[in-house]
């Protein structure tokens, strides 16, 4: 059974290389008991998008972009 | 003149490629460089190689994506040339040794049994549409790479910034794959709770 610490690992190494088969059905039997993990994998992938976008010159800088503020 | 903004305008009208609007993006393209590259006189040169590219093949701008993404894929390109030349390793030594603190931290947010302890444990953010509409977290995102140690920054950002495959990465820096996915999962866990407390929390105390 994988503990929270090592399933982090694993939610980052899914993004660098396809996880073989105990791997995956390991952190899908982890995740679906595990919120906080779930959000962690979660964060990566926003992290993961947010570099894509700001690389292809996506990101909304200082002339444009939203005012409302999706934190309130 | 802003460019357009590939978010805001799906439907971009064609727009040419001028040298004011060139000139109208370029503070965010010498952003992009200097995180990656860590050299404001590297970065300079790389843009303004970037600005040349773009003009000298202003036909083959087909208006499909907007300036501003079309002329960022030149300026990665330009950057990765840069950085091939470049060839310097990073000792392996050097870039784990930056990031022994970094292992306490991850002491504090996992107890014994490598569960998150109660504080720690992470919460859902905002929806990533949202955020990426917001300019605050775009300022909050740039000031965390900002903050990233240098050579780790690197080395995530030659994987996610310029989107080099790992055996490229391992080669040009004499890594290991192992030390390769360490090194890019503490990048990741830092930008994360960098993010945490500058944008999610917005100065508060982060795990």
């Amino acid at each position: 059974m994988l503990n929270c610490r090592e399933v982090t690992h694993l939610c980052s190494q899914e993004l660098e290389r396809p996880l073989g088969l105990w791997e995956r059905l390991s952190l899908k039997a982890h995740l679906m008991m595990c919120d906080g993990c779930s959000n962690f994998r979660g964060q990566m992938t926003t992290i993961r998008e947010a570099m894509r976008t700001y690389r292809e010159g996506r990101a909304v800088t200082s002339e444009q972009g939203s005012d409302r503020d999706p934190r309130c | 003149m802003a460019a357009t903004d590939g978010v805001s305008s799906g439907a971009a009208k064609p727009q040419g490629v001028s040298g004011e609007a060139l000139m109208a993006i370029r503070s965010d393209m010498l952003r992009f460089a200097q995180l990656q590259l860590r050299d404001s006189h590297a970065a300079e040169d790389v843009v303004q190689e970037a600005i040349e590219a773009a003009l000298g093949h202003a036909e083959s701008f087909a208006g499909r994506s907007s300036l501003k993404t079309w002329v960022f894929a030149i300026l990665r390109n330009k950057i990765i040339d840069h950085i091939r030349q470049r060839d310097r390793s990073i000792a392996v030594s050097s870039l784990m040794g930056e990031d022994e603190d970094f292992d306490q931290k991850l002491d504090q947010l996992f107890n014994e049994q490598g569960r998150w302890t109660a504080e720690c444990r992470p919460a859902r953010w905002p929806d990533p549409e949202d955020s990426m509409a917001s300019r605050q977290f775009w300022g909050a995102f740039e000031a965390c790479l900002d903050v990233m140690p240098e050579k780790i920054a690197r080395v995530f950002m030659m994987r996610e910034f310029l989107g080099l495959e790992s055996g490229e990465i391992c080669t040009q820096l004499g890594l290991t794959t192992t030390n390769l996915h360490v090194i890019l999962h503490r990048a990741r866990l830092r930008l994360r709770e960098c993010l945490e407390s500058g944008w999610i929390r917005s100065g508060g105390q982060a795990c």
